[in-house]
């Protein structure tokens, strides 16, 4: 509870602040000063001190898994406003009310990570959406931002009218009619005609929102049009939230009727895999090569709605963890360039060999070779298919692309550490010292999770 | 004892690891050089004792300074666990022995960022002694990928024009390769049974031995380990990055991959595939033999017409390998007891190769067979060298090379004579590209280029004579090798049969 009431005061607080901040910086110490509070509350109810006791019905449950996963949503969100909170000066006039929108998303994020029946899912997720729509267009003389941002919104509402139909299906489907998901719970056997209709629209409306193939065709556009910052935001702590409220609404409303939906998840997860990774070898651009690499990753978390055991769960938070903080961190340096494409790279590791040296760090996570995060992530969502054991397969498939990926993350680190620059450029980064060591921390903390992923799973079971 | 505070398994995968790391921070061209040799000369020290400590069949005691496990991740019955055995030691040593080496003879050599390059060198051994000491699965897996990363860097970054993409094509083959053989890692693990109360299985390489695999489990898992090894070594048809990289690669990289590296294929192949799914290698064996077979007739094929010195090295590997391959899965003792003798040989015979192209190609600027010519009256005693590193790789008697390939042969015709007849036709293959090779470089009419050649420096000279010797030694009396090994074979060989 003290997350979700906390980020909306507080995005009320940075909004209104807007008025009153004089110099343009202070919206951003400001949003880190708040998210510093939310993180600690978050903490501190993790350790069962609430601030606040609102009787919500059962309508909200509290479980240390999901405010574990609020703890990664806000440390990323944290790291994210620390590396990048000075650009985001730039993409407009407007600078706190786009921190205050993203407090407002983070609360969307909060809800997803609490919601304990369907109602409270719609909320969160438009919650969720909503402030996303517009900080895609908030650059507004950049065409393709609006353009967009247009998309997303058409795309979004029509996935979430989707969603409410499954949420209306099921709720007369079901003998209770109850919107509460564990009442849903079906037990063994078949599922009625109504239900099984609702599920499918759910299963759509949530792909959606993931960008699983084939419901994806925003996300590439959106990713690339919306300004770096805020696609580095999107594709990380939006993404990872509504996975996480995907596998809380599948797995505690359709748990038990596993095996009558397992094979649509496994297409769409071939299909994310496929289409994601072989679309983006052929990038050109850095920044839309990552959109499209998000697809393949939004690939290997299905795996875990496909496997949906404990070591699944295990999965998701390291995979989400893994794969936020290597986004964040390659994107913060992205971020800083002016020239997005592949060249760009070019010498950049004789032009900042620190910075390099990290970015090395977040494409190897990236591609999940181990010592980093992103191997034991992928390691643990592949474990967990494995261990169900059914469409193996899909893992095979899935590794397939896994080397896939190796061919587009790789081909950025020849850029950085293999090639000369090109004639003429010597672009020098505009960065603090700061900003060097937090880029260091965030990979030292990627190479952490991948030597003892404990130190992120241990969590669960407190 | 050292063995009692820190095991060997352990010192030989850290002095590399951390001197790798502190090389990253020197500066100072010749002191970085003399700081990576005197690194390798450190764990080669390291080697040689532990070698003292290896007969661990008659002194029970010596286990503990050879095998130790801590505990890593025991939420999924996976722990850092290093152990020697027979092979262990065998190839360790081949690691510790053939770095300085290496070194020495590049000593004069210059590379950009020599601080990076020594470093990754370092860090590449010490990935590759992890792999051959690893006794976890995930670990292995681990140093496995490790090994790697360093030698990626290290071919992309120096070596000749076309290298980003040959060696680009090399990583994407071998990741491939090493994710198949994760999903069979942890598709066996999920039937292992566990150690200890807190996971359900174990990735111990016990627990894989005693993995409840059907014999229908155990035909697709062999392949996804099969694809991981035979990328490695390479086996034909998987060979195919091979040469480009060779080609393309600096030469102390390129000795490391073709004299160290390929051995993490064979002894993945003895130490996880053959005892893990037994049913599987009685059912492939064949298939994979047969195409040892053709990879061998095939690479010396080929290797007859490489007017590339590097890329004839190259060739005549592939064929020396798909020998050891076949012989792998012949899965008898003497057909094992050959490989053990062979991944030795061929790592000392290889290295001795290289070292020998590297010093034509400096000193006479170009690695043309057709170019060349006449070489042995300008420097007679390389000469020498050359001709006896070719005898050994022809593998005559009183070389190496002649008591490994001949166990190895006798395995195969104990499996099967008409296929070691073909593999005997490599061999006698073999004879004919060296010689014409060692005839065309180094005899006939001297011309311009061997006149204004220089000298090769006398490092060089003595790294040479240090292979030579090693060449004749084990040549006349392998029985050591033999011995130190010989557990392993019988070892591997009670859970192929009996299984």
């Amino acid at each position: 509870m003290n997350a979700i009431i906390i980020t909306a005061l507080w995005g009320v607080v940075m909004m209104f602040g807007g008025v009153f901040f004089k110099k343009r910086t202070t919206a951003n110490y400001w949003a880190i000063a708040g998210i510093l509070i939310v993180l600690v509350a978050n903490i501190l109810e993790f350790f069962g001190h609430p601030f606040f006791n609102v009787d919500s019905r059962g309508m909200l449950r509290f479980d240390s898994l999901g405010l574990h996963f609020n703890t990664i949503i806000f440390i990323c969100t944290l790291l994210f406003f620390l590396l990048n909170g000075r650009d985001v000066e730039k993409v407009g006039p407007h600078v706190s009310e786009y921190f205050s929108l993203m407090f407002f998303v983070l609360c969307g994020a909060s809800i997803l990570t609490s919601f304990n029946t369907l109602l409270l899912l719609f909320l969160g997720i438009e919650i969720l959406s909503i402030p996303l729509y517009i900080l895609t267009g908030s650059d507004k003389r950049n065409l393709k931002g609006n353009e967009a941002s247009l998309k997303y919104l058409l795309m979004g509402a029509f996935s979430t009218g989707i969603l409410l139909m499954g949420i209306a299906l099921i709720y007369g489907g079901n003998s209770l009619g109850s919107f509460y998901i564990d009442s849903i719970n079906l037990g063994q056997g078949h599922l009625l005609p109504l239900i099984a209709a609702g599920l499918v629209l759910l299963l759509v409306g949530m792909s959606f929102k993931v960008s699983a193939v084939p419901f994806h065709f925003w996300a590439p556009d959106v990713y690339d049009g919306a300004p770096a910052v805020f696609s580095s935001f999107m594709m990380t702590i939006v993404k990872i939230a509504a996975f996480f409220a995907f596998f809380r609404l599948f797995q505690n409303s359709f748990g038990t009727m596993h095996h009558e939906w397992q094979t649509l998840i496994a297409i769409i997860t071939a299909a994310t895999l496929l289409l994601g990774n072989i679309t983006a070898v052929f990038q050109r651009s850095v920044k839309r090569m990552l959109a499209y690499s998000s697809l393949s990753h939004a690939g290997f978390l299905m795996f875990v709605l496909f496997a949906l055991n404990d070591t699944a769960r295990e999965g998701l938070l390291l995979y989400a963890a893994a794969y936020s903080l290597a986004t964040i961190g390659i994107f913060a340096i992205i971020v800083k360039m002016n020239d997005y494409s592949i060249e760009g790279f070019n010498g950049f590791g004789k032009r900042q060999p620190l910075i390099a040296f990290t970015a090395v760090i977040f494409l190897l996570s990236l591609t999940g070779i181990p010592l980093t995060a992103g191997f034991t992530a992928k390691f643990y969502v592949l474990m967990a298919a494995i261990k169900d054991g059914h469409q193996l397969w899909l893992v095979i498939l899935a590794v397939v692309c896994a080397a896939i990926g190796a061919i587009y993350y790789f081909r950025v680190i020849q850029a950085i550490y293999f090639k000369d620059p090109v004639e003429g450029v010597n672009e020098q980064l505009n960065v603090t010292a700061g900003f060097k060591w937090l880029l260091i921390i965030t990979a030292a903390l990627i190479i952490l999770l991948g030597i003892l992923p404990g130190l992120l799973i241990d969590w669960i079971y407190y | 004892m050292l063995g009692t505070y820190y095991t060997f398994p352990e010192l030989l995968i850290w002095i590399p690891l951390i001197t790798g790391i502190a090389a990253i921070f020197i500066k100072n061209t010749k002191s970085i050089k003399t700081f990576a040799l005197l690194s390798s000369i450190a764990t080669l020290v390291i080697s040689i004792i532990s070698l003292f400590y290896s007969d661990i069949a008659h002194h029970p005691e010596y286990f503990y300074f050879n095998n130790v496990s801590y505990v890593w991740m025991p939420y999924i019955g996976s722990s850092f666990s290093v152990g020697l055995d027979g092979m262990g030691f065998l190839l360790t040593f081949l690691t510790a022995f053939s770095y300085p080496l290496i070194f020495a003879a590049t000593y004069k050599s210059e590379f950009k960022n020599p601080n990076g390059f020594f470093a990754l060198m370092l860090l590449s051994q010490a990935g590759i002694m992890g792999v051959f000491v690893a006794t976890d699965a995930l670990l292995f897996y681990f140093f496995w990928e490790l090994a790697l990363i360093p030698l990626y860097f290290l071919c992309s970054r120096w070596g000749g024009e076309k290298k980003i993409q040959a060696t680009f094509k090399f990583f994407v083959y071998t990741f491939l390769g090493s994710l198949l053989m994760l999903v069979g890692i942890i598709y066996v693990y999920m039937h292992a049974p566990a150690v200890s109360a807190d996971s359900a299985h174990s990735f111990s390489l016990n627990s894989f031995y005693h993995a409840d695999l059907s014999a229908h489990q155990q035909g697709w898992l062999f392949w996804l380990f099969f694809a991981a090894f035979a990328v490695k070594i390479p086996i034909f048809p998987f060979h195919t990055w091979q040469p480009d990289v060779y080609e393309q690669s600096n030469y102390p990289s390129v000795m490391v991959l073709s004299g160290i590296m390929v051995k993490m294929g064979v002894l993945g192949m003895i130490r996880w595939l053959l005892p893990i799914f037994p049913s599987a290698v009685a059912k492939y064996s064949h298939i994979v033999i047969v195409l040892c077979v053709i990879g061998i007739l095939y690479a010396s094929c080929i290797a007859l017409y490489q007017n590339d010195l590097k890329r004839f090295v190259a060739w005549s590997s592939i064929a020396h390998l798909g020998l050891m391959g076949a012989a792998v899965f012949s899965a008898n003792t003497l057909g094992l007891q050959g490989v053990m003798l062979e991944m030795l040989n061929h790592g000392i015979n290889i290295l001795a190769l290289w070292v020998i192209v590297d010093i034509i190609e400096k000193n006479t600027g170009v690695r043309k067979i057709s170019e060349l010519s006449g070489l042995a009256a300008k420097s007679p005693g390389l000469a020498i060298f050359l001709v006896i590193i070719a005898f050994a790789n022809i593998a005559l008697p009183l070389s190496n090379s002649f008591v490994s390939e001949f166990l190895m042969l006798n395995g195969l015709f104990e499996y099967n004579k008409w296929i070691a007849a073909f593999a005997c036709l490599g061999i006698v293959l073999s004879a004919v590209y060296m010689l014409s090779m060692v005839q065309k470089t180094f005899y006939g009419k001297m011309n311009t280029l061997a006149e204004q050649a220089k000298k090769m420096s006398g490092g060089q000279g003595v790294v040479l004579f240090i292979l030579v010797i090693a060449v004749l030694a084990l040549g006349i009396y392998p029985e050591p090798v033999i011995h130190l090994t010989q557990s392993t074979v019988t070892n591997i060989l009670s859970k192929v049969i009996i299984k």
